[in-house]
């Protein structure tokens, strides 16, 4: 495992990256600036879009490492979805054009020192879990559909079935509490 | 070097068929709308039955002032056309007309969730154009586009994952091959499901209450001037096209036919695209507009049920023949 892992380090310098490694940390710095100007801006739609560019980069990411459907059903759950949610909120309060500047619930410290913790954690387990791992773009796609949902369904079926339960649980839960009182009931 | 030659060939080739479809169905539409309604529609421009009457439109909105407002947000008020129209394009590429390696722009491996995914992310130009115009009417559009978008998308993908599931495959081209003509009873109510939830996808009528002319002036593009609003009208062309395709593809069997599928494959998926284009038209005609409540209820208490049941049958069935 040590060895395979010195021989991947040893057939892929870091000093002759290939344009695909280049394009990659590309794509990463644009999404990583979009997510700063998206926690930054004093504008709330503007934050909404750069949040689409942020996300939008992930999904190209995702292409980058071969993974074809996580990408698409990315771009298709997030952007298509959860945006669209967000913007539709944002137009109910009205958003304005131009800064808000009372936009600020003053827990920026609090906010900073959960995404710094948050981010060396996941960046922490991913470099843990992974080293020096290449993948392979001359071989077999590793991301496609099929094996994505081959490994899904045969190794990890149980934490799916947990999540999907948890979703229900969400959505029933969501569904109570929007359900009005009546005018007598207390 | 060939390989080059041969993605750049595909490219424009798509690209050329993304710019002419839509205006034909544009011209279609003034045609077939005029005679069902007793007139005979644009008669003049270009001589024969008025055919240059589209090209004419291009060339007036390309010589009006393109206004921005002052109070609007400038960049994003100017990036919604683009952002409303590429989407489109980009599907097309994925989209087979015919059954050799050569009839479609770029194999995509998870095609369904690519044209799903990309088609949702063309919605996001009339959010944007609906906020940035600075403008209620505007916003009231905007709002409407948002809401209509979280009925139909859930219909739309269940409809979707249903042929899948017959298929056993996400790529369209490999949904085809697997195609067989008793799907078509099979997957009828699917069909069905999809259209209708497409129709309000693109906001045509019975669903274009978000542009509704007649009661908040058009819309998210209430603001919009010359090539912009034109590039909107595109759009909406340009997604009939991908609509209807995309439905021929997915449950029409595309090129299959009942005879000559193997030289004239891609006729008979211009034909049948050509065929649900008519009936897209036909219902802006025929049926009057519903309210943002009545789309609602309809999603939710019939298409969403509907595609449930129609994945039940299609799992019953596949276990059944298997």
């Amino acid at each position: 495992m040590i060895l395979a892992a010195q021989a991947a380090a040893e057939a892929h310098g870091f000093l002759s990256p290939t344009g695909v490694e280049i394009a990659f940390l590309l794509v990463g710095l644009v999404t990583l600036g979009a997510a700063l100007v998206t926690v930054t801006t004093r504008q709330l739609v503007h934050a909404a879009l750069w949040l689409v560019v942020a996300l939008g980069g992930l999904a190209v990411e995702y292409l980058l490492l071969t993974a074809e459907f996580i990408a698409w059903v990315q771009v298709l759950i997030y952007v298509g979805s959860v945006v669209v949610l967000l913007l539709f909120g944002l137009m109910l309060t009205k958003a304005p054009i131009g800064r808000s500047p009372d936009a600020d619930s003053g827990n920026r410290p609090a906010a900073v020192a959960v995404a710094v913790a948050a981010a060396a954690a996941l960046v922490w387990v991913v470099v843990d879990a992974f080293r020096t791992t290449w993948i392979d773009l001359d071989g077999a796609v590793q991301g496609s559909t099929k094996v994505t949902g081959e490994f899904l369904f045969r190794h990890w079926v149980l934490p799916f079935e947990a999540l999907s339960v948890l979703l229900l649980a969400a959505l029933v839960g969501a569904i109570v509490l929007s359900r009005k009182k009546k005018e007598g009931e207390r | 070097m060939n390989d080059v030659l041969d993605v750049a060939l595909r490219l424009l080739v798509v690209f050329a068929v993304f710019l002419v479809l839509p205006l034909v169905i544009g011209q279609t539409e003034h045609k077939v709308m005029a005679h069902m309604q007793g007139r005979l529609g644009p008669m003049y421009a270009g001589g024969f039955h008025g055919w240059a009457q589209l090209v004419a439109d291009g060339v007036k909105f390309a010589q009006k002032e393109d206004v921005v407002p002052k109070d609007a947000d400038r960049r994003v008020f100017q990036l919604a056309p683009a952002v409303a129209l590429l989407p489109y394009l980009l599907v097309l590429v994925a989209i087979p007309i015919g059954p050799s390696e050569g009839a479609v722009g770029q194999v995509v491996d998870a095609g369904i969730f690519f044209v799903l995914a990309v088609m949702g992310v063309g919605v996001l130009g009339s959010l944007m154009a609906g906020w940035a115009s600075a403008n209620k009417f505007s916003l009231l559009g905007g709002l409407r586009t948002a809401a209509q978008l979280l009925a139909y998308e859930l219909p739309m993908l269940l409809a979707a994952a249903s042929v899948a599931m017959a298929a056993g495959t996400v790529s369209l081209p490999g949904i085809l091959n697997a195609f067989e003509w008793w799907w078509l009873p099979w997957q009828i109510v699917g069909a069905l499901v999809f259209f209708v939830a497409g129709l309000a996808e693109l906001q045509r009528p019975p669903f274009d209450m978000p542009v509704a002319d007649s009661e908040i002036i058009f819309g998210a593009y209430t603001e919009y001037t010359g090539l912009r609003f034109a590039l909107f009208l595109l759009a909406e062309y340009a997604g009939i096209v991908v609509l209807c395709g995309l439905t021929t593809v997915l449950f029409l069997g595309g090129w299959h036919g009942p005879f000559g599928a193997d030289g004239l494959g891609w006729v008979w998926t211009l034909l049948k695209t050509a065929v649900l284009a008519f009936v897209v038209i036909w219902l802006r005609v025929s049926y009057p507009r519903l309210r943002e409540d009545q789309l609602q209820k309809l999603a939710w208490t019939t298409l969403v049920p509907l595609a449930l049941a129609q994945i039940a049958l299609t799992g019953i069935v596949k276990v059944a023949i298997q």
